[in-house]
């Protein structure tokens, strides 16, 4: 069976809905079976991947920065690319450049690139299926 | 002295997992070490915030595993008990969601749909997450 190609379009930007972690969930199980695998991450979603963010400890639970081991959505993208590789797929993961500008996230994880709408085109035409998570 | 405030909080599970927390709670446990006067009513999807015994597993991308998820009962009581914010629950979203009122945290008050306003009354904001 030829190894299946997964296209799938973010728009929430990290840490105000619940869309990504189910966006995550399923790109973990794509990961874990090998499938080849495309992000555009389009407007709220190009912060994603920016490689500033930096975890903080939580006053409030009265837990210090290694207690609340704060997520960072920049370490689940870097786990999703080390995952996709590890079982022999690929992320291709495209940050919209006009959105990483609007927002001046354009420091990225490695192995995430800036990209353009034309690029989610591509995925979606070479894609056995596509999935977009918009914004509500 | 500081404005009595009551926080009507609708908006439910929205980022918890990133969080690890609800955002509108955690701010309000913030403050309240600043000093400000709050009150909490839960509607909507909210109510089931109280619900004694939540909490899911956390997130796992690839090699990398969250372990600090958010338990929103916690947070609840934490509130009640350790900040002494009185927490309030509608009542009528409750029954609608089949939620028992033995189903909830300790030290959660009931509230009626029509009784909601009549407390605005009493402070001198009222703030809607």
């Amino acid at each position: 069976m030829s190894r299946k190609t997964l296209t799938i379009a973010l728009m929430d930007p990290p840490y105000e809905s619940e869309n990504l972690t189910t966006a995550f969930r399923i790109l973990d199980v794509a990961a874990r079976r090998g499938y080849d695998i495309n992000v555009f991450a389009y407007e709220g979603a190009s912060g994603l991947a920016f490689a500033r963010q930096t975890p903080h400890p939580n006053p409030v639970h009265g837990k210090d920065l290694a207690e609340e081991n704060h997520p960072t959505t920049k370490d689940q993208v870097a786990a999703l690319l080390a995952e996709a590789e590890k079982n022999g797929g690929k992320v291709d993961w495209v940050n919209c450049g006009m959105c990483v500008d609007e927002r001046g996230v354009n420091e990225f994880v490695p192995g995430t690139r800036r990209g353009s709408p034309a690029d989610f085109h591509t995925s979606v035409e070479a894609s056995d299926n596509v999935l977009v998570i918009p914004t509500k | 002295m500081a404005k009595k405030t009551l926080n009507i909080v609708e908006s439910a599970y929205r980022a918890v997992m990133e969080e690890q927390d609800d955002t509108i709670l955690w701010l309000l446990a913030a403050m309240a070490g600043a000093g400000a006067d709050h009150t909490v009513v839960l509607r909507g999807n909210a109510v089931n915030y109280a619900v004694a015994g939540q909490g899911g597993p956390g997130l796992t991308v690839g090699e990398w595993k969250q372990t600090q998820a958010p338990k929103m009962d916690r947070d609840v009581l934490d509130l009640i008990e350790k900040r002494k914010i009185p927490v309030y629950v509608i009542a009528d979203d409750l029954a609608e969601r089949g939620i028992e009122e033995g189903d909830l945290v300790p030290g959660v008050e009931m509230l009626s749909r029509t009784a909601l306003g009549g407390l605005f009354a009493d402070y001198a904001l009222v703030n809607h997450w």
